[in-house]
């Protein structure tokens, strides 16, 4: 025994922290040029590009909005989540 | 969701900016590392055990000991032939006070390792206590500010120019405001042998008192009004990698409530602070002289 390890990499994904969240982001599909930097910059890492455009994982988005105030393109907005 | 290094579903605060760095630099390294992390917010956020948010070899050592644990691990790996980039990684709690004995023995024994310091200015983990990188006249609950004390009365501890008068052949600041600037930076150190050090700026919005939505916002202030200098010392030699337009600093002030008490004339003083340093650093950077201390 040399302690704990954790051969199941990455087992935190079962965490949904999108409980945590007070606003919610919502992409424009529109105006998203798909550009990644929304996905750069996520904390969370709960936004993917698919087929050129911003899907967001609502599972695990904490809702901090910063993808909403590093769009270049201002094609994310946000509302409040219903309780 | 996840990336290839990690994975979604860790607790690090809405709007962290120290997993932002932390991604950013194992992203920028790749798939052959290995992880050597002091505690802090980066551990106990990512590692509640049995669960992990790294999809890459990670090891939790003490808040002392990461660059010491990392020595032990990149001389094991290579005796054994690998060739895996091994990075201590910890805020500044974990490198500038605590672990700073760790650090500079293994700057000074001259291991091939990657420091990275993810600097968020102060103990966010245990409750906002001044650090040696929490900045002049910045709030803390160790340093309040009121009628006794402006905040914390002390400059910033500069660990790069400490790296850098250990020998270290490569020492570089960077931003989470400027991930390009930062990936470069890691790619440059991986391509170095001997003890690399990244000097990391990870906003807080828990501990700095600003909406979790800004944190990339005052990465990037913290750069354009000139605090944040982002450089590079290569063998000695100094170059600085992006002149700011120095906007005024009150501009990187406002919003957040550690700075909310600062006078005119506090703001004076660190303003010219700000002017003298980078005076120092563009007359380093044109003598082209090294700056390596002879031992």
């Amino acid at each position: 025994m040399v302690g704990g390890i954790i051969k199941d990499v990455g087992n935190i994904s079962s965490n949904k922290t999108g409980s945590w969240r007070t606003f919610r982001p919502v992409v424009d599909k529109n105006k998203c040029i798909g550009c990644g930097t929304c996905k750069m910059f996520c904390p969370d890492v709960a936004i993917e590009i698919v087929d050129g455009k911003a899907i967001i994982d609502y599972d695990h988005c904490k809702g901090c909005l910063i993808c909403k105030s590093v769009c270049p393109v201002g094609a994310i907005s946000s509302e409040e989540e219903a309780k | 969701m996840s990336s290839e290094v990690i994975s979604s579903g860790h607790s690090a605060c809405a709007g962290c900016g120290e997993i932002m760095g932390e991604r950013m630099v194992l992203e920028a390294i790749g798939k052959d590392v290995i992880v050597c992390q002091a505690t802090g917010c980066m551990e106990v956020t990512t590692t509640p055990y049995p669960k992990t948010t790294f999809k890459v070899p990670w090891v939790h050592v003490t808040f002392e000991n990461a660059a010491s644990v990392a020595s032990g691990v990149v001389e094991a790996d290579r005796k054994l032939g690998g060739d895996a980039t091994v990075l201590a990684i910890g805020g500044d709690g974990g490198m500038m006070d605590i672990g700073f004995r760790a650090l500079s023995g293994a700057l000074e024994r001259g291991h091939d390792i990657l420091v990275v310091i993810t600097d968020n200015e102060a103990y966010m983990n245990t409750g906002i206590q001044r650090s040696s990188g929490t900045p002049k006249y910045a709030s803390t609950t160790t340093t309040p500010a009121g009628k006794v004390i402006p905040g914390k009365l002390q400059w910033k501890k500069n660990i790069a120019r400490i790296a850098v008068a250990h020998g270290a052949p490569y020492v570089a600041t960077a931003s989470v405001g400027f991930p390009q600037d930062l990936a470069a930076k890691v790619k440059k150190a991986k391509s170095i042998r001997g003890p690399k050090l990244i000097h990391l700026f990870t906003p807080c919005p828990v501990g700095w008192g600003f909406d979790s939505s800004k944190t990339v916002y005052y990465a990037k202030k913290a750069v354009e009004t000139g605090l944040w200098p982002l450089y590079e010392v290569e063998h000695g030699k100094l170059k600085i990698d992006q002149k700011p337009s120095f906007a005024p600093v009150e501009e990187y002030f406002k919003g957040q409530k550690r700075y909310k008490h600062l006078t005119p004339e506090l703001i004076a003083e660190i303003e010219k602070h700000v002017k003298d340093r980078w005076a120092e650093l563009e007359k380093q950077e044109a003598a082209g002289i090294n700056l390596q201390l002879l031992p």
